[in-house]
């Protein structure tokens, strides 16, 4: 009955009330879908490749390697050369290697020479594969190129046009005697395979035919037609993803690697060095979440505010309460009571608005940013976090509490003025 | 011999925050089933001296027996409880949660007092009865009290003072805020259900005119006197 009472008593004052509530509700809003973007992000990222068990290449530093190989950023310090490649290939743990090689460009955005089976075995997001857009097709001829969805959306490109491939990363060098034909766009993945244009691992061998030491030859032009006819083997290439056989193989064959005495090659975990990648990101997101709880926070004290003010209009209130037998505590108790209700009502209507508004930005985030999130059911955590806000309700409204608990203490059943 | 209903002897309270201003009731007492009209103006101490029976503020000095209990040995919230099982209460106006229905309004002090809430039996037929007998109208149990008329809500107060049966009825000018005919009505209702409870009824008006209707009028300058510091 005390309960009833004090839901009529708050919906008494309903204004104010609902008031407190929404600003609750959009600052639980606004905490949850940080929290959701946060995790988003963060599994977007860690899903930014999986199906690789390791990642080779030159050795240097496992964010490093991780960096250039999937992320394009920044360069190898030095190539795996083709009878390393080979080797590793051979290596009885080994399912599949695909190479990849980089160093050349495109406009802003890299170049990347590769296999057919990249195509396979590269997955994001929970083992999705890439896709080609409806209208193009993976690379059939030597000069044809696929390009990720930004690289065609920033530059308007669709299949059949032609694409020149630049020498170098920032170059004034054209390979441009020898032009590529997009065959296909990918669909938008999220993933850094946006922003890279790849071309077949031969391609790359193919537009260096004539060149020695990072400059053409002059006078030298081998055609197209005779290029397709050679035997294309690759010296060397920058990075290759390799899957296991066996997962529990897996960190056998990154020993082997990793102490290969021909060369200095390394293999890293693609998990691994993403969380160690992640560490380094992770700094801004704790920053976000701090600002987004202090709107919180805010809104909590603004509800203590409320509280406050109403305490005065409410002293005949509690004034029967006490004549009704009611102990000052359990005034205090009504007061912690509402305080409760209001939070849990601002916390559960934040986690509306939040799904509302999840259901209404999921595709449009997706496709905008590549940025996936989830519509599940609350998670443990979150589950905390609305506990939380609905103790730390409880917490702020215990100083007009303790405030009403001396007004009606003071006052008992008779209002003084 | 029966115990009185109400005790006071000695009692001395100071107000805090007023130097030198105290309250003394040397001796008052109620007998069960009595109804007594105490008369007095306002800032003559009746406040205080209601206040202090229904235990919310504690003598300086003296005994104030209710029931036979001295509350004075009760702890706080012991106080509260014994409040809520022996005394119901009146006020001027505003004496119910506007919020709240008429029956929660009414049943509100049985849930501090499990044995008044025993002795109501089914509380809600005791409740709705009350209504029926108070000429309330049948439909209002369920109403919310900020709907009724100044005069439904004082009838309702009744309601709620006599429910569970409390030996005590304490009213503090219940009448003010009506007019002279319901004024009337008013008390002769509270005073039909008064009688078949045979509760005592102490009731604080400023209204010589309603003492006929009482066993006994008391002046509270026969029974209390203020002391004022020497000026």
């Amino acid at each position: 009955m005390i309960l009833r009472l004090a839901i009529a008593s708050l919906g008494a004052r309903l204004l104010t009330v609902a008031m407190t509530v929404l600003a609750i509700a959009l600052s639980v809003m606004l905490f949850l879908g940080v929290e959701k973007v946060r995790t988003g992000a963060k599994a977007s990222f860690a899903d930014t490749i999986s199906g690789t068990s390791l990642i080779v290449g030159a050795r240097s530093g496992s964010v490093q390697l991780l960096l250039y190989s999937v992320f394009r950023i920044g360069n190898a310090t030095n190539n795996v050369t083709w009878q390393s490649y080979q080797d590793v290939a051979a290596r009885p743990e080994v399912s599949w290697i695909v190479p990849i090689s980089l160093g050349d460009s495109h406009r802003q955005f890299r170049v990347m020479g590769t296999t057919p089976a990249f195509f396979d075995h590269y997955k994001y997001r929970q083992g999705r594969s890439l896709k080609v857009a409806p209208g193009g097709a993976l690379m059939e001829d030597l000069f044809d190129a696929v390009v990720g969805a930004e690289v065609a959306a920033a530059l308007g490109y669709k299949p059949g046009d032609p694409i020149v491939v630049a020498h170098g990363l920032a170059s004034f060098t054209e390979h441009d005697d020898l032009p590529f034909r997009i065959s296909g766009v990918l669909e938008r993945t999220g993933t850094p395979v946006d922003r890279t244009v790849i071309v077949s691992l031969k391609a790359i061998e193919a537009i260096h035919v004539d060149w020695k030491s990072g400059a053409k030859i002059p006078g030298r032009s081998t055609p197209a037609d005779a290029l397709r006819e050679m035997e294309l083997t690759p010296k060397a290439v920058t990075a290759a993803l390799v899957g296991v056989k066996n997962p529990l193989q897996t960190f056998r064959l990154q020993r082997a690697i990793n102490q290969y005495p021909e060369e200095p090659l390394m293999a890293v975990l693609p998990g691994v060095a993403l969380q160690e990648l992640w560490g380094i990101v992770g700094v801004a997101e704790t920053a976000l979440v701090a600002v987004s709880a202090m709107v919180v926070v805010t809104a909590l004290i603004g509800m203590m505010a409320t509280i406050f003010s109403s305490l005065s209009e409410r002293r005949r209130e509690m004034a029967i309460y006490r004549a009704m037998g009611a102990r000052p505590l359990t005034i205090f108790g009504l007061l912690v009571t509402e305080a409760m209700l209001t939070a849990a009502a601002g916390a559960l209507l934040g986690l509306v608005f939040l799904y509302i508004g999840l259901i209404i930005a999921q595709p449009i985030v997706d496709s905008a940013f590549g940025l996936w999130l989830p519509v599940t059911p609350p998670s443990l955590r979150e589950v905390g976090i609305l506990l939380g806000v609905i103790a730390a309700g409880a917490i702020v409204s215990l100083v007009p509490a303790v405030r009403a608990y001396r007004l009606s203490l003071a006052d008992g059943m008779m209002i003084r003025n | 011999m029966t115990p009185l209903v109400l005790n006071v002897t000695d009692v001395r309270y100071r107000w805090p925050g007023r130097a030198g201003f105290s309250l003394n009731v040397p001796a008052f007492s109620v007998m069960p089933g009595e109804t007594v009209l105490l008369l007095g103006e306002s800032g003559s101490g009746k406040s205080t001296l209601l206040s202090l029976i229904c235990g919310t503020v504690s003598p300086d000095q003296g005994r104030i027996e209710v029931a036979g209990i001295n509350i004075g040995t009760l702890s706080g919230g012991a106080r509260d409880r014994f409040r809520a099982e022996q005394i119901g209460v009146i006020f001027q106006q505003f004496n119910l949660l506007p919020f709240g229905s008429v029956s929660d309004n009414i049943l509100l002090p049985l849930r501090f007092a499990p044995n008044r809430r025993a002795r109501a039996g089914d509380a809600k037929a005791a409740a709705a009865g009350l209504c029926a007998a108070l000429s309330l109208p049948a439909d209002v149990m369920q109403a919310r009290a900020g709907t009724l008329s100044v005069g439904q809500q004082q009838r309702v107060a009744v309601a709620r003072a006599l429910i569970g049966e409390p030996p005590l009825i304490i009213a503090d000018e219940p009448t003010s805020a009506l007019d002279a005919g319901t004024q009337a009505a008013f008390l002769d209702l509270l005073f039909r259900q008064v009688s078949l409870q045979q509760a005592a009824l102490l009731m604080v008006s400023h209204d010589a005119r309603l003492g006929e209707r009482f066993d006994r009028v008391i002046r509270i300058e026969d029974i209390a006197g203020i002391e004022r510091p020497v000026a």
